[in-house]
């Protein structure tokens, strides 16, 4: 506001201004308005407002983390997902596990599904978590280099392990001790994501897809393969063909990826880096083979005869989607009963018979067989012990390395 | 904006012979102004100080971001991202004649012509406003799927031989490729560019293509020295309503386009969501809204219309 300096003005022009604004019509258009506070904008923002700002560090969030658990008096827990991702019955109004928690415990679960990104929904919780403020929910599902960046900065809460005891007996051997969070202190997988190879014949025409050198070096497939998006999937996926451990990338093996990929992307081999949007792609044969996600495709199956999958020779990424309290969350017990209620065989069959993916349930089998004999023979649901066998994850990265390494993937899907 | 309507009181003292002027009506402007004044505030300088604040700081996500004045932010960003820049200029602009081309016949023929219709065929232009953006554009994947009727057509009319020589297409396809994405823009913003030529279309007297016919002038001339002249307000806002908006989407380059078509706005979402770059992303923001004033300033200058519509 020191730009504007009355006493410049003589007391004629005052007057004129004064008269022009109050009475003069034709002075108040709309342009000399818009001039004038674009000007009076420019001007107030210019200078002092500028160095007032910044942004203060994520990690030192300010007051105790654990806040009162209102768990006793509040009968209730607030549990945010991803669509698609709980069991639904026919009817599509009722969902059968969530409602037997709530009859067994008497917690009601305010279930919603708002996380359908995990850079979009980091995005929506970052200011309360940053500012230590409750973000309202007391249960969110995240994919592991997310929960682990929530571990990092202490956005989240510790689990207190008397209240998990299914949960700890049952958890599978597999997803036991991720290296961003050993012994599972601060979350539990929800369901785990299998990194595959997806194809549709009728688009392949004959033409074989075993690994990601086909997806990448078959001049057949020229603009009609897909990558994932997900950085640790794809540059995983494609570390493990060049016979390299996702597990212990250095950022030689890294760029070498990179490369690999890029000089895909120069020659027009792959057609784009998408979400799970690729299945709509996958089924009309716009993409003819991609790499894809293992729920997704035995959902696609279903529908699809055409759809079929293959793990590579080299190995396959999994992921999981974890459970996790965030900061301030006041119903932790509660949260925590939910957690342990779905590491209960039943419950956790059910889950499964319905959502496809991966189950960190060890034991579902012979209940998942009891609902649905092919989902429990299926190797993308309950997977057996030699295809658990070849299952690999990334690396947990650092701040500094994760912002690279983005960064670097970033300019290979051309943004 | 409050040092002015604290000003100090009238310098210049009214004459004796007249009464006091109504001290209300004075004031009356400034409360009239101030809902918009405050919304502008709040929703439109708040946020670009703080994004210009933003696009001078360095620092992580951890640590925190300070304001060091780090203004080679913004030489880095366009040094990196300039091919990205210029696509979006590229596209919006081709989608902005594409979106001329069509819509004004359209209008013209919803103002002079469409009769009793007017208001259906009004209807229809809007109509798809009454579905999400989102939807509308996953729809035009399974039109222009590759091995759908319409990329056939296209194929077997040797209409994808001449955008192939052109560019804009690459093989038997037109999904993942700039003709696409120039697709999408015309079709989600077309109706920004029908609607305001319709309103100074519709403003144009009859009598004066009558005066220019009972003057032997020819169709086409009146449409030259007469019709043309008198929408240009409606061209003009019409490409900026088209152009503007065009130029910072992303959503069309994401669905319908490939990694080699990515517009600057995949850029800032991808530097503000993936890598958390926040500076580079407000820096780009900022670049982007300098590019666009000045082009649309350099426009009006030349196009030589005060009033938009």
């Amino acid at each position: 506001m020191e730009q504007y300096e009355p006493d410049r003005l003589s007391p004629a022009q005052v007057a004129a201004v004064r008269r022009s604004f109050a009475s003069g019509r034709a002075a108040l258009t709309r342009r000399t308005l818009l001039r004038a506070s674009a000007g009076g904008a420019l001007a107030a923002g210019g200078l002092a407002a500028l160095t007032g700002c910044g942004i203060p560090a994520a990690g030192k969030t300010q007051g105790a983390v654990t806040s009162d658990d209102h768990s006793a008096e509040e009968r209730t827990v607030s549990f945010s997902n991803w669509p698609e991702y709980v069991d639904v019955d026919d009817s599509g109004k009722h969902r059968p596990t969530l409602e037997a928690f709530t009859k067994r415990t008497g917690i009601a679960v305010k279930y919603t599904e708002d996380v359908n990104d995990n850079n979009e929904f980091f995005g929506k919780i970052k200011p309360q978590l940053a500012a230590g403020q409750s973000t309202g929910r007391d249960l969110i599902v995240l994919t592991d280099w997310l929960a682990a960046r929530l571990i990092r900065l202490g956005w989240v809460q510790k689990l207190d392990p008397s209240h998990l005891p299914h949960a700890y007996a049952n958890l599978s051997a597999q997803f036991r001790a991720p290296d961003w969070d050993p012994g599972r202190a601060y979350s539990y997988p929800w369901q785990g994501v299998f990194t595959v190879l997806a194809y549709n014949k009728k688009a392949l025409d004959g033409i074989e897809v075993t690994s990601v050198s086909d997806l990448l070096d078959n001049g057949r497939l020229k603009g009609r393969v897909g990558f994932l998006s997900e950085m640790r999937d794809s540059i995983g996926m494609t570390l493990l063909d060049m016979g390299k451990d996702p597990a212990k990338v250095t950022a030689d093996d890294y760029d070498a990826a990179t490369a690999r990929l890029q000089k895909a992307v120069d020659r027009g081999q792959i057609r784009r880096f998408t979400g799970n949007d690729y299945t709509s792609d996958l089924a009309k044969g716009d993409l003819a083979a991609c790499v894809a996600w293992g729920g997704d495709i035995v959902q696609l199956q279903a529908d699809n005869p055409d759809i079929d999958y293959v793990i590579p020779d080299s190995g396959y990424m999994m992921s999981t989607d974890n459970l996790l309290v965030p900061n301030k969350a006041r119903h932790r017990t509660n949260a925590e009963r939910l957690i342990d209620y779905y590491y209960e065989l039943e419950p956790a069959a059910e889950l499964a018979a319905y959502v496809n993916y991966v189950t960190p349930v060890d034991g579902v089998k012979p209940y998942l067989a009891k609902i649905d004999k092919d989902a429990a023979n299926n190797p993308l649901i309950v997977p057996d012990k030699a295809t658990a066998a070849r299952a690999h994850a990334f690396r947990a990265l650092s701040q500094k390395e994760e912002t690279a390494y983005e960064g670097k993937f970033a300019k290979l899907t051309g943004a | 904006m409050s040092t002015l309507t604290e000003a100090p009181p009238p310098l210049a003292p009214a004459p004796a012979a007249e009464r006091p002027p109504r001290r209300r009506g004075r004031r009356t402007p400034y409360w009239l102004l101030l809902p918009g004044i405050l919304w502008l505030l709040v929703f439109f300088a708040l946020p670009l100080v703080y994004q210009a604040s933003t696009s001078v700081q360095t620092g992580s996500l951890e640590e925190g971001y300070k304001v060091t004045w780090h203004f080679a932010a913004y030489w880095d960003a366009l040094h990196a991202y300039w091919p990205q820049f210029l696509r979006s200029v590229l596209y919006a602009g081709s989608a902005t004649v594409l979106c001329l081309v069509l819509g004004y016949p359209l209008a013209y023929l919803i103002a002079f012509r469409a009769g009793r219709w007017r208001n259906l065929v009004m209807i229809l232009v809007v109509a798809p406003f009454f579905t999400s953006f989102l939807i509308r554009t996953l729809a035009w994947k399974t039109i222009l799927a590759d091995g759908g009727p319409v990329v056939g057509a296209l194929d077997s009319l040797h209409v994808l031989s001449v955008t192939n020589w052109l560019g804009m297409t690459d093989g038997h396809r037109v999904l993942a490729t700039p003709l696409a994405v120039v697709c999408g823009l015309t079709y989600n913003f077309l109706p920004f560019m029908i609607l305001p030529l319709y309103t100074s279309l519709e403003r144009i007297d009859g009598r004066l293509h009558e005066a220019a016919g009972d003057l032997y002038a020819t169709p086409l001339t009146t449409f030259r020295r007469v019709t043309f002249p008198l929408s240009m307000p409606g061209v003009v806002s019409g490409t900026l309503l088209t152009f503007i908006p065009a130029s910072g989407d992303y959503v069309n380059s994401e669905l319908l386009g490939s990694t080699n078509t990515q517009m600057i706005g995949n850029v800032i979402q991808s530097q503000f969501l993936r890598i958390l770059d926040y500076p580079t992303a407000a820096a780009l923001s900022f670049l982007l809204m300098a590019a666009i004033l000045i082009m649309v300033t350099l426009y009006i200058r030349r196009s030589g219309t005060e009033d938009l519509v």
